[in-house]
């Protein structure tokens, strides 16, 4: 039999455009003493280290050496994950599968990105393939549009919905106080007349691009119920990969396989046949306003052609029927490394009733989902309950 | 010690020279483009999937490929995109001027798609749907930039 996991504590680091005040180990360790203050841990009680993190942005090879000054993390087992915009949330699988296979009891995931220490446009280049893809590439903002245009063809979504979505994540944020991106005030129009990056993306339906660490404090379900009154349980996590080059699926953004598979696969695994009913809230990754309304209909939330309209009836707002980011999500803080972590984080708040202003009240199902590497889906289903 | 409150960024320039072995099924489509300015795509016996690039294996039957099919040089939009968010050319180091069109381009006869430039930077004109044909540059070196970019055809 499987160990149970849960959740019993998070910390996150206040994310900015430019942590200068720190390098990267004080960022992390900033991270790291708030989760294990707030699950009430000592160091000696961590078993074992996880950490995500994407070298190629700090061009450093071997972020874990950093692990003993950052984290705490000397003579201790540590693994490091590396799976792009996914890492945060392999690192947090990892860490179930660990305890669920009875190895450690207690493990501390770490994910962090210091984004202003790099170039990250040029560090996203290496994703293509260097035969075949690497000579078009046009990072992360050229690529989601290509994505988007595709997804427009399809019909039933305007660049008035993905305004939408970019304002729903920017007044979700500003009620976050780790959130990057403070913008309580921005309207659809201040959206739709942002910069034009590339057809249809403009500036504001962009993620920024962020520093900051986030830690997570996973647990045996024996030790939970005696450390944590509220714990939130991993009841099911699943990955699925994509095809390896970009346009081997060629409608990505419209069809986004991976995320279709898992999706379906982890709500099999909880016994969830109607999703958008059945879950109490939703932090996923989306990195552009427009891969937002795609996820709703690759996630099961509406019926495709459809996400338009889930935006335009306020479902996924706050005080909707599916709350989705109220964090302010990726669209508001991307750290990368920890990005895909600090949606299982803000998840397991939700679950455990400690997002203060941004709660959403009476969560007992919550979905997380990593997306990225090459089109690759992680999707976990954090319960108050197991 | 006097405490400050300076920040100090030390800066790093990498330069990193890489060569990509391209293999035996990447070898051959090159070669081909190269010789001839011909596209090859490769077929899987059991879904029948036209894949470019080629491939020793299916990745969804995970059954070996192995016929060599001719794929046209035209085909059709199924993504486009006209950038001007300045970016750096992985292949220069330089700033690629913009704007630029891009697109995902299905080729007649594959099945699977392809991103490369697009000769059009009027957002109106490139539009997902449109019918394109690859630009094969008269001296070619047997990678990706022997096709220039494709351009719109009707
Ligand atoms: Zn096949």
């Amino acid at each position: 039999m499987p160990q149970k996991v849960a959740i019993i504590g998070t910390g996150q680091t206040k994310h900015a455009a430019k942590r200068t005040d720190v390098n990267i180990r004080e960022l992390v360790n900033e991270a790291v003493t708030r989760a294990l203050i707030d699950a009430e841990v000592q160091l000696d009680e961590i078993d074992a280290i996880m950490i995500g993190n994407m070298e190629p942005f700090e061009g450093f090879m071997f972020p874990e050496h950093w692990a003993v000054e950052g984290w705490g993390g000397y003579l201790k087992p540590s693994v490091k994950f590396n799976t792009g915009g996914t890492v945060g949330t392999t690192t947090i699988a990892a860490s179930y599968y660990y305890i669920a296979a009875g190895i450690y009891d207690t493990v501390l995931a770490i994910g962090f990105e210091k984004q202003s220490d790099g170039h990250t446009q040029t560090a996203i280049t290496t994703v293509g393939d260097p035969v075949w893809e690497r000579t078009m590439m046009a990072g992360a903002v050229g690529n989601f549009a290509l994505m988007a245009s595709t997804f427009i063809a399809e019909g039933g979504v305007t660049d008035e919905h993905a305004a939408k979505v970019a304002v729903k994540a920017r007044h979700n944020g500003a009620r976050n106080v780790n959130a990057h991106l403070q913008m309580p005030d921005l309207k659809v129009e201040d959206v739709m007349k942002s910069e034009l990056l590339s057809w249809p993306v403009r500036k504001l339906d962009m993620c920024p691009q962020s520093d900051g660490a986030v830690a997570v404090v996973l647990t045996a379900d024996h030790l939970a119920k005696k450390r944590c009154a509220r714990p939130a349980w991993i009841r099911a996590v699943t990955t699925a990969h994509e095809q390896q080059y970009m346009g081997d699926s060629p409608k990505r953004l419209a069809v986004m396989r991976s995320q279709t598979a898992a999706s379906r696969r982890l709500y099999k695994m909880v016994g969830i046949t109607n999703p958008r009913k059945e879950l109490d809230v939703a932090e996923i990754y989306e990195v552009a306003s427009w891969a937002e309304l795609a996820m709703y209909q690759n996630l099961g939330f509406c019926e495709p052609g459809e996400a338009g309209k889930l935006i335009d009836e306020g479902v996924t707002l706050m005080g909707g029927e599916l709350p989705v980011n109220p964090s302010g999500g990726v669209l508001c803080t991307n750290p990368i490394g920890a990005t895909a972590m600090i949606r299982v984080a803000e998840a397991a708040l939700q679950v455990m009733g400690k997002a203060g202003e941004h709660q959403v009240p009476n969560v007992k199902t919550a979905l997380a989902t990593g997306y990225g590497g090459n089109a690759w889906t992680d999707a976990m289903i954090l319960s108050a309950s197991f | 010690m006097a405490k400050t409150d300076e920040v100090i960024r030390v800066p790093f320039l990498m330069k990193m020279e890489y060569r990509y072995a391209l293999g035996a099924y990447a070898s051959r489509f090159f070669q081909e483009l190269k010789d001839h300015g011909r596209l090859f795509g490769i077929r899987c016996p059991e879904c029948e999937r036209v894949y470019i690039p080629p491939r020793p294996v299916c990745g969804i039957c995970f059954v070996e490929t192995g016929e060599w099919v001719p794929v046209s040089d035209e085909g059709v939009l199924v993504g486009a995109t006209v950038v001007r968010l300045p970016f750096i050319d992985p292949m220069t180091g330089e700033r690629r001027p913009v704007p630029y069109g891009m697109g995902i381009i299905r080729l007649d006869g594959a099945s699977t798609a392809m991103y490369h430039f697009v000769d059009e930077t009027d957002d109106a004109k490139l539009k997902v749907g449109r019918r394109v044909k690859a630009r094969i540059r008269a001296n070619r070196k047997g990678n990706m930039r022997d096709i220039e970019c494709f351009e719109l055809v009707d």
